[in-house]
């Protein structure tokens, strides 16, 4: 009968938690730079399967992924690139490093490398894929400069 | 009794002795070597792919000066990268061709001790006599540094250099583990000057690469993340793709490489275009391992 009680009681805990579980948002902060993340993802893919051959390349499209990539770069992301919210506090939920926030980060300048590679991107989108495969080289190197330093590594 | 306790102390040093007589740092044949005459041109591309500037420029510093100092903390203690810039005092300035090839093909330093294994010798190994004497001409052409080396902190036993022998009767292997044939220049690139299987592969714990899980995947060797598998098993990107994210960086759904693979792209983005295809032709015909 103990045995019983204890077992439902169990079971109540455990779907009570599991309820809770999948209920759970997630950190905001997370959420919204891999939402910004996805974003450069999506656009780079349209350049970046024109620039290897692909898909067909098309200027209007082309111009208006660079565009969109320009525009992601002039966002204000001060709101979610925030200390308390790396791999060593939030575990799996992020793959960023805590490096990031440290006083010798180079992630600032980086971000300002970028924004030029992205605006050069854009000046030549709309005059053929082999400008835009050129183009993606130092946008390309932005990106790796980050994840080389301050996203935990999978690849 | 005394007798037998003198003949068992005597047995022990004995085999203790051949022991270490038989796992001795072994050199190579000077005259083979004394007479090749590399090509400091045609070395660059081998000092690249094998990113030989990742371990041993200074972080942060220019990547010509083979200063040292960048730490690599591990399970048997933290590995200091040493000067293997061409300062005499300092770096390998002094050294000759053979004393070059003893170091990587027989991890034998220049005073005839063994070097620790986070230096990937197992696999400069398989490297051509050619390939060696050519990035011997080139490193030869690189800035000198007086940052003086500084001593790897070990734990015990993996500080004593003895152990080491041990472990080169184990694991030390020139014979290739990769499929060859059709795929034998990109087996090169990848086995012996990329010496890719060092992070791909995953290790037993003496530190050997367990060759049945051939590019598996594996930790991390910063203690964060992982390394991924690259076979058939756990990579479906075509050879294209392979070629191209070797030359820019972009996966196939172009998120970015990042950790240790940038260093690594930085060196392959570099090679002939023929070369990355080699490599990705290897990699897809790697037999699924997990």
């Amino acid at each position: 009968m103990k045995l019983f009680l204890v077992l439902t009681l169990s079971a109540i805990v455990a779907t009570a938690t599991s309820v809770v579980a999948g209920g759970h948002e997630g950190n905001p902060a997370v959420k919204a730079r891999q939402a910004h993340m996805n974003l450069y993802q999506h656009n780079l893919n349209i350049l970046g399967n024109m620039a290897r051959g692909n898909v067909d390349y098309d200027a209007a499209a082309a111009q208006a992924a660079a565009d969109n990539l320009v525009a992601l770069t002039t966002l204000s992301q001060a709101g979610y690139w925030v200390p308390g919210t790396t791999n060593a506090e939030l575990g799996d939920e992020t793959r960023l490093l805590p490096a990031v926030f440290e006083a010798d980060s180079k992630a600032r300048q980086i971000g300002g490398e970028l924004v030029e590679a992205v605006a050069a991107l854009a000046a030549v989108a709309g005059t053929g894929s082999e400008a835009v495969g050129s183009a993606l080289g130092p946008v390309g190197a932005s990106c790796t400069a980050c994840h080389r330093a301050y996203r935990v590594s999978n690849n | 009794m005394k007798r037998l306790l003198i003949i068992f102390a005597f047995g022990t040093i004995a085999a203790l002795a051949a022991g270490l007589w038989i796992t001795r740092p072994l050199s190579v044949d000077v005259a083979q070597v004394a007479s090749l005459s590399g090509s400091a041109e045609d070395g660059e591309w081998v000092f690249h792919l094998g990113a030989c500037a990742s371990c041993h420029a200074t972080p942060g510093g220019d990547k010509t000066v083979l200063a040292g100092g960048r730490e690599f903390t591990t399970g048997f203690g933290t590995f200091v990268a040493p000067n293997i810039s061409s300062s005499r005092d300092h770096g390998i300035g002094t050294w000759s061709q053979a004393d070059f090839f003893n170091a990587l093909r027989q991890g034998t330093s220049l005073n005839g001790t063994h070097y620790f294994p986070a230096f990937p010798y197992a696999s400069y190994a398989r490297m051509s006599d050619t390939d060696i004497a050519n990035l011997w001409a080139y490193m030869a052409t690189l800035p000198a540094s007086d940052r003086p080396s500084e001593p790897h902190r070990l734990t015990f036993p993996f500080n004593l250099r003895a152990t080491v022998g041990v472990w080169k009767a184990l694991y030390l292997r020139t014979a290739f583990v990769g499929p060859g044939g059709d795929t034998e220049r990109g087996r090169y690139l990848v086995e012996a000057i990329g010496h890719c299987g060092e992070c791909h592969t995953p290790r037993t714990v003496l530190g050997g690469l367990q060759n049945n899980r051939w590019m598996a995947g594996a930790p991390d060797p910063s203690g964060k993340g992982k390394v991924p598998g690259i076979t058939p098993a756990q990579l479906d990107w075509s050879e294209a793709d392979i070629a191209y994210y070797l030359e820019t960086g972009f996966t196939p759904d172009f998120d970015s490489a990042g950790g240790g693979m940038v260093a690594v792209i930085e060196g392959t983005s570099l090679l002939a275009p023929e070369d990355r295809a080699a490599i990705a032709a290897y990699v897809k015909a790697l037999p699924p391992a997990q």
